[in-house]
């Protein structure tokens, strides 16, 4: 007998008493040798900033934080690249999405530049169009990593449901 | 007979236009369904290391007691197949007994309460059991629509041992007048499943010459398969 889910609600404006009480976005410490900067921009459908916050795991290390986001919208992490994963995955962050006017988070993947291989290689990313693929991949800037998160429009973020 | 039943739909309406903020927040196009092995990835685990003392009395945060109906919520988290998930972290954060969050952005005229931050956390023990002590949330205005007000809610925030079993949600307290006005309350479309949002009073609960006392068991699914991925498209 499956007992039915507790249904998700929004995290509303004032996440951030409850989930920000301290600075969580350092999967890695920032003198680490390995550290980068990961950062981006939440967006709405008009390109606006949403405020509103990002978790991010990578399952491998068994890493994890989180950062709200700014008034421009942005978020800032330290992680350092995970190894890739058994059949073919490519390194990656599992990355859940919240915010104000959002009733459910939303589940996304970063993945890394510098794995063009790993990447092509790799199940989940390469069953997508071309363009859908684009938005799953961090740029490089300036020595550091930038993921935009777009929840809608022609360049939106894919996000993913768990099948069962 | 129960069997014949349709089961509890427990999804929300992410694209819902009562909530004024979804029209360009929810995610457009259709989810891409992952391999059902991503079900069975693990999250974060969180220690003690995560928690301070008074955690999870929010009465006792601060040098004065807060102004306010002081409440028990207590209650099990549990899987979707009624096993109780041990040692997992839950975050709580609430108005105080007037309406009033205790954050820059809320401009609410209703006073704060010096002695209450609104804040708590802690983990389930090993039968997967919590329990919280603090006041009443008392019910506010919002700009959604005219005359808008949200029902007395406490938000909660869960981890289970699975990652795809994440849940932010909001408990509130039983027969509320406010519920069939409240966009986000209703966004849950299956009246059974708004019902499991909602704790029960429970006199077993609540202490004598001290505390009313309210039950209120938290299951993780384990996110649900949307639109399938169109391999043509």
């Amino acid at each position: 007998m499956t007992l039915p889910a507790t249904p998700s609600q929004t995290v509303g404006p004032y996440y951030a008493i409850g989930l920000s009480r301290r600075s969580e976005n350092e999967l890695v410490p920032p003198s680490d040798a390995a550290a980068v900067t990961l950062s981006g921009r939440l967006l709405d459908g008009e390109g606006d900033p949403i405020d509103g916050m990002i978790e991010v795991w990578d399952a491998v290390s068994a890493r994890w934080g989180r950062s709200g986001t700014d008034a421009e919208g942005r978020f800032s992490f330290a992680v350092a690249k995970p190894s890739g994963g058994a059949d073919g995955q490519a390194p990656r962050l599992d990355v859940h999405v919240f915010a104000r006017g959002l009733l459910k988070h939303q589940l996304t993947r970063i993945y890394f530049p510098d794995e063009a291989e790993a990447n092509a290689a790799d199940p989940v990313l390469s069953s997508l169009p071309e363009e859908q693929r684009q938005t799953l991949v961090a740029e490089t800037e300036e020595g550091a990593l930038r993921f935009d998160i777009r929840m809608q429009g022609g360049r939106a973020t894919v996000f993913f449901a768990v099948g069962s | 007979m129960a069997q014949t039943e349709r089961p509890v739909d427990s999804e929300v309406e992410v694209d819902w236009p009562d909530y004024r903020s979804t029209r360009l927040r929810h995610p457009a196009r259709p989810l891409v369904v992952l391999p059902g092995r991503f079900a069975d990835l693990e999250g974060p685990v969180f220690g003690d290391d995560a928690l301070e003392p008074h955690d999870d009395d929010l009465t006792r945060q601060h040098d004065g007691e807060p102004l306010g109906e002081r409440i028990i919520v207590q209650g099990r988290l549990l899987d979707d197949e009624g096993r109780p998930i041990r040692k997992a972290l839950i975050e709580i954060w609430q108005a105080n007994a007037a309406g009033r969050y205790r954050h820059d952005g809320d401009r609410h005229p209703a006073p704060l309460d010096p002695s209450f931050g609104g804040a708590g956390r802690r983990l389930t023990d090993d039968e997967g059991r919590y329990r919280f002590v603090t006041v009443k949330p008392g019910a506010y205005p919002w700009g959604n629509h005219e005359n808008a007000w949200r029902p007395a809610h406490i938000h909660f925030s869960l981890f289970g041992r699975l990652f795809a079993q994440r849940l932010v949600t909001q408990m509130y307290f039983p027969g509320d007048p406010l519920f069939e006005f409240d966009p986000i309350f209703q966004s849950v479309r299956d009246p059974r499943a708004r019902e499991l949002m909602v704790a029960s009073f429970d006199l077993g609960v609540t202490q004598p010459e001290w505390a009313l006392g309210y039950t209120w068991d938290i299951v993780l699914g384990r996110g649900r398969a949307a639109t399938p991925l169109d391999p043509d498209a």
